[in-house]
């Protein structure tokens, strides 16, 4: 069993919901950013999505792309960001690493060689933004050949006929996003979303994720009640960035607390 | 010959949007159904000789078409080769190609009951377009632009403001057109059930080319009806400048079967290819994704897209149509770059010589014609695309000039 199977098994033991924990690797520099990474599963990361930094990220709202770019400017890389995830693997093995990203530095990568030397390093899943299923036979074969999750995205705009066919072959779980918008977009309320989980669950029985815009500990509790896996990223770079590492592993254990605290998810029919 | 080898002559893309190994929509989940519903308007549409008629009056009552083909007497006599066309879009209302394809996409955005159109724009042309468009129909506009680019074009934000759209100055990156793509982006991924996007180049996710290029086809489908009734023969030669691509795509495309006509896209050398100060996509770039289509990129070894540079803010692009990535690489488009230096010269050359000011992007074309023209016959003919008229890049070419001396 896989980082991933392993997490959610042991989520459902207990009867509750995951956090995910989003930092940008390498944001504002290796050490760092590897210094914070150690500290995360022990504060209550269930899961860490790790972002690699790219020129144009366009599904990012603002915050997360100043952190693009200062992990460019220390010199974060694609090969860095693999070393990163080895790096901490040498203290913490069991807390699932989910890279989040952009196609073409993938590509310029090989992306089959990316995948082996990915799950050297000990990557157990991946996210990516702009590769929507039409395209995603180049990325999900050779990520399959190395036991790599390839994560796949379901939004509010997709429709039941997209579901079948985007979900047929998903993994590891399904990542709602939860607001037609960008990473860290402003919305205090989620109405709509217990709705699109329940559709997005009638295709898939994987565990869903729910993703983009979720700020608060309140926030996160009411999303854990229809969701297996809470994901929080603007708000928590956004910590670390003007606040340093205290606050920020402060802010995942509020946020841990409050998805413990939240309802169980309901079982689908 | 076979599939594989036989030369692309515009064909494409099939279904998925593909020309060859190039385009595609590698796009978030958000945006896909949106640009399916796209797809299918534009099906639609396209079936529709109604919807082609009203573009067709626009064009022609509003906009001013057919544009003139202006033989070019004294660059002719002055490099002593082939006789020059010059295909004047630049005296196209609002000045430029641009206004084509927003003509097709307004009519689009109405058919599909949008009342928001948002849009990216380097030179400000594609904004101004869009401006003028959105003002006809009555609808709101925003506009991306990237900071630099508005230092540089400051009468088109004056005249964008004038028209009733909103300007947004976008600041990231290098705060030129590809940041304004990005964050025009952003505002769809947020807006998209009221909003439509009208990218203004021939490049950006499918659907985009191919609609970008076929209501930028007018140019060359009217170029070769003049110069056949004009010249009595094709021309040997076609020259246009390519950033996007879009003016360049729409001159080539109604050609590419003619095996006898030779195209040459000019992109913008910059500083020279080596310096790494360029756009110059197609001859120092590789494969890639930006913009939600696979095409040649100006990047570093890590996939992050450089940052292109020009003298002329309308090439200032680190990637190209993915139409133009397969014409490179079948071969039937050759793609030669200009440095700045040689496109002001062109600027004041074709100024003093035929009394046409042509924006600094088309000057990029028409200084490749200097070195074209002489190698050829006297009987033989070249249209260049002259895609806009020059008054917007004054200070800019005044300011180069102070710069240089």
């Amino acid at each position: 069993m896989s980082r991933i199977e392993k997490m959610f098994a042991g989520l459902q033991e207990k009867g509750r919901s995951g956090l995910a924990c989003y930092f940008t690797a390498g944001d504002p520099s290796y050490a760092q950013c590897l210094e914070l990474l150690q500290q995360l599963g022990k504060n209550g990361a269930d899961l860490i999505e790790l972002g690699l930094p790219f020129s144009d990220p366009v599904a990012d709202g603002p915050v997360i792309q100043a952190a693009h770019l200062r992990a460019r400017a220390a010199g974060q890389t694609v090969a860095r960001t693999l070393a990163l995830v080895a790096a901490l693997r040498e203290s913490d093995t069991s807390t699932p690493v989910v890279l989040m990203g952009y196609l073409n530095p993938l590509m310029q990568y090989g992306i089959e060689e990316f995948m082996r030397a990915a799950a050297q390093a000990g990557v157990d899943g991946l996210l990516l933004v702009d590769l929507p299923f039409e395209h995603v036979a180049m990325v999900a074969v050779p990520a399959q050949a190395e036991g790599i999750r390839l994560i796949r995205m379901t939004a509010p705009t997709s429709d039941d006929s997209r579901l079948d066919v985007l979900l047929a072959q998903a993994e590891g779980f399904v990542y709602h996003v939860a607001l037609t918008g960008t990473t860290g977009a402003a919305q205090g309320v989620f109405s709509a979303i217990a709705t699109d989980l329940v559709r997005v669950r009638r295709h898939t029985g994987l565990p869903l994720a729910v993703g983009f815009g979720i700020r608060t500990p309140a926030q996160a509790a009411e999303l854990a009640a229809n969701a297996e896996l809470v994901v929080v990223g603007s708000a928590l770079v956004e910590t670390f960035a003007t606040q340093g590492m205290a606050a920020a592993l402060q802010q995942v254990r509020d946020l841990h607390a409050a998805v413990c605290a939240a309802a169980q998810v309901v079982e689908p029919l | 010959m076979d599939a594989s080898t036989k030369t692309y002559v515009g064909e494409g893309p099939d279904s998925a949007g593909m020309f060859g190994r190039f385009g595609g929509a590698y796009m978030p989940e958000t945006l896909m159904p949106a640009l399916y519903e796209l797809q299918r308007v534009f099906a639609q549409a396209s079936a529709d000789p109604l919807f082609w008629e009203e573009y067709h009056r626009i064009l022609a009552d509003y906009v001013g078409r057919p544009s003139p083909l202006t033989l070019a007497e004294n660059l002719t006599a002055e490099l002593g080769g082939a006789r020059i066309w010059l295909k004047r879009e630049d005296l196209n209302h609002t000045g430029a190609h641009k206004i084509n394809n927003c003509t097709g996409q307004i009519l689009l955005a109405r058919r599909m009951g949008k009342r928001r159109v948002i849009a990216e724009t380097g030179a400000g042309q594609h904004g101004v377009a869009t401006a003028t468009m959105c003002a006809l129909f009555r609808m709101e506009c925003v506009i991306y632009m990237g900071a630099e680019d508005m230092a540089r074009q400051a009468p088109n934000v004056a005249r964008m403001h004038m028209l009733g759209a909103e300007v947004r100055a976008v600041h990231s990156g290098t705060a030129t057109l590809k940041d304004a793509m990005n964050e025009a982006l952003r505002d769809w991924i947020t807006n998209v059930d009221t909003t439509y996007y009208l990218l203004g180049t021939g490049a950006g996710p499918h659907p985009y080319p191919r609609l970008v290029r076929d209501f930028q086809r007018i140019i060359g489908i009217e170029a070769r009806e003049q110069i056949l009734r004009k010249a009595g023969r094709l021309p040997t030669a076609l020259v246009a400048c390519v950033g996007g691509g879009s003016n360049a795509i729409g001159l080539f495309h109604p050609f590419l079967a003619d095996a006898g006509v030779r195209c040459f896209g000019v992109e913008a050398g910059g500083l020279g290819i080596a310096s790494g100060q360029h756009a110059a996509s197609l001859e120092a770039g590789r494969p890639g994704v930006l913009h939600g289509n696979l095409t040649y990129l100006l990047q570093d070894e890590d996939g992050q897209v450089s940052n292109a540079y020009s003298v002329s803010a309308g090439l200032d692009y680190p990637g190209v149509g993915p139409e133009h990535a397969l014409l490179h690489e079948s071969g039937r488009v050759r793609y030669v770059a200009i440095s700045d230096a040689e496109a002001i010269a062109a600027y004041y050359w074709v100024t003093r010589r035929e009394g046409i000011l042509p924006a600094l992007e088309s000057a990029h074309a028409l200084a490749y014609v200097r070195h074209l023209a002489p190698t050829m016959r006297a009987e033989e003919e070249i249209v260049v695309c002259l895609s806009g008229r020059g008054d917007k890049d004054m200070d800019s070419v005044l300011k180069y000039q102070e710069e240089q001396a």
